[in-house]
């Protein structure tokens, strides 16, 4: 009999997304490693292969060959799904990211938005997981990692609506339509919307660094305090299909920066667009998420919470009402 | 009338099959797990599982939604709350008779029989015209228009309830 060819496209494109995802969150680790190296006047890892480039393969080879201990007292049932909860989300969540014109697995119309409910669900992951390990420095972390996540949604959601109104659609294949032409067509420099365009592509970016946990906004996991926070017990593949989930949370990040403020697959001189144009752009941002986290100290949660209560809320509520005006205005 | 699982139709009626297990497998964790942080697990899965129902219903704006605010903020906040209040591992008693489980049975059997019955005795009257696609630009309309006064009101009691919370913690604060 034969395959139905719509069939024969999901299962390719549910393969090719975890692909994705899962030699993103591997050769990230390599990227990290490397770049910390070079940072700190190091060399980074560089015997497993030329570059050290095989490190990857050999870390997934430790990882996976470590016992799964389940410790005494945790929650079974829970230790176990907390990591596969952060996962799983994150890697739905590629489903509608279009990484060029016709390269998207289901381009949906609320597709911003099914990024946003996916990415909610990878708060409740790390708290059943820190709840379950039964450890008190992992549930000081599943503290933070709340308080945090809450924090820093209020100014990303209220940031994305204003760019919504001034695209006036949830589509992300339409948003990057229309930041056609060069440069100076994309949402970051869209000064006559709004002149704070590229103040909140920096607030995005904070809030993204903040919701993906990076350094400097590291709380949940702070290794010189909490040890490593929520991930604490979780040895071998626990602590690695975690890892696997955050890269790729620090992935769909970079890919959501690039729709939505820096054009897409769109060149910056109107050149041949295409997917090149994509990776370029969100390898150039994933560099300085990395960059950053190893030029800055961590904060304290103070200043963390107080830097999104007091400073990016009411700078992107401003720039919302700003950019309302002016779009009833202009 | 079966499709094969090998077309497209056959694969999204599987989804649809597990869909609704899950719903349901969630809610039985959520009903009769002993402790409260796996309820809640079990109600986050069946949030799930409704999202997916919806989605199916064609309004996957509602889907996300769910998913959003009742997966994302709600259990999340349950969970939190639970983190503050449960001190130690503490089981529920179990200090029922013996005649409560049949008894739940039974009134769940006839509560699911009756609605079942209902359902399937109304003569549904089909909706004259699709009222609207479900689009994010038709809600925002309908909200803002014919179901403003809800909308408001809507807002009105959360306005409420979150000076309530606030003076109830207010007033614990005082008294220590």
């Amino acid at each position: 009999m034969s395959l139905d060819p719509e069939v024969v496209r999901v299962l390719a494109f549910l393969v090719g997304v975890i692909a994705f995802a899962a030699l993103n969150a591997a050769y990230l680790v390599w990227l990290e490693r490397k770049e910390a190296g070079h940072i700190q006047r190091r060399i980074g890892p560089k015997e497993v292969g030329p570059f050290g480039l095989l490190q990857p393969l050999a870390d997934g080879a430790k990882l996976m060959t470590k016992q799964l201990i389940v410790p005494d007292g945790v929650d079974p049932v829970l230790f176990k799904i907390a990591p596969i909860m952060v996962m799983v989300p994150a890697i739905m969540s590629f489903v509608t990211i279009p990484f060029s014109d016709t390269l998207v697995a289901r381009n949906i119309d609320i597709g911003l938005l099914v990024i946003f409910a996916f990415a909610s669900v990878n708060v409740l992951g790390l708290l059943l997981g820190a709840w379950g390990s039964r450890n008190k420095y992992a549930i000081i972390s599943a503290a933070r990692v709340v308080s945090q996540n809450v924090a820093y949604e209020i100014p990303m959601l209220v940031t994305v609506v204003t760019l919504v109104m001034i695209t006036g659609t949830m589509n992300l294949h339409e948003i990057v339509m229309s930041q056609q032409g060069g440069f100076w067509n994309w949402n970051i420099l869209r000064l006559n919307a709004s002149p704070l365009m590229p103040i909140s592509f920096l607030i995005f970016f904070v809030c993204m660094l903040a919701e993906t946990n990076r350094a400097p906004f590291d709380m949940a996991e702070a290794e010189s305090e909490l040890i490593a926070g929520a991930f604490t017990e979780y040895p071998g593949m626990g602590f690695g299909v975690f890892f696997m989930g955050e890269y790729a949370n620090i992935v769909i990040g970079a890919c959501l920066a690039t729709i939505l403020f820096l054009g897409g697959w769109q060149c910056p001189f109107g050149l041949y667009p295409g997917v090149h144009w994509f990776l370029i752009k969100i390898y150039a941002i994933i560099f300085t998420v990395i960059w950053i986290r190893w030029t800055f100290p961590r904060t304290t949660f103070y200043s963390l919470l107080n830097l999104s209560w007091k400073i990016l809320i009411p700078i992107s509520f401003f720039n919302l009402i700003l950019t309302s005006a002016m779009l009833k205005v202009f | 009338m079966s499709p094969s699982l090998l077309t497209a139709e056959g694969l999204s009626g599987l989804l649809f099959l597990s869909l609704v297990g899950v719903t349901l497998v969630g809610a039985v964790i959520a009903a009769c797990a002993a402790r409260v942080i796996r309820s809640v697990a079990g109600l986050a899965l069946c949030f799930l599982g409704v999202a997916g129902l919806y989605y199916y219903l064609n309004s996957p704006f509602v889907a996300l939604m769910q998913i959003l605010i009742y997966v994302g903020a709600v259990c999340v906040t349950i969970i939190f709350a639970v983190m503050l209040a449960e001190s130690d591992e503490t089981k529920m008693p179990l200090k029922q008779n013996g005649l409560v489980g049949p008894l739940g049975i039974l009134a769940g059997g006839l509560l699911a029989w009756a609605l079942a019955a209902l359902a399937l005795k109304t003569d549904w009257h089909q909706a004259a015209t699709k009222v609207n696609n479900g689009t994010v630009a038709d809600i925002g309309q309908s909200l803002l228009t014919t179901y403003s006064m809800s909308f408001e009101l809507i807002s009105v009691v959360l306005f409420v309830a979150i000076i309530g919370s606030v003076v109830l913690a207010r007033g614990g604060r005082s008294k220590s």
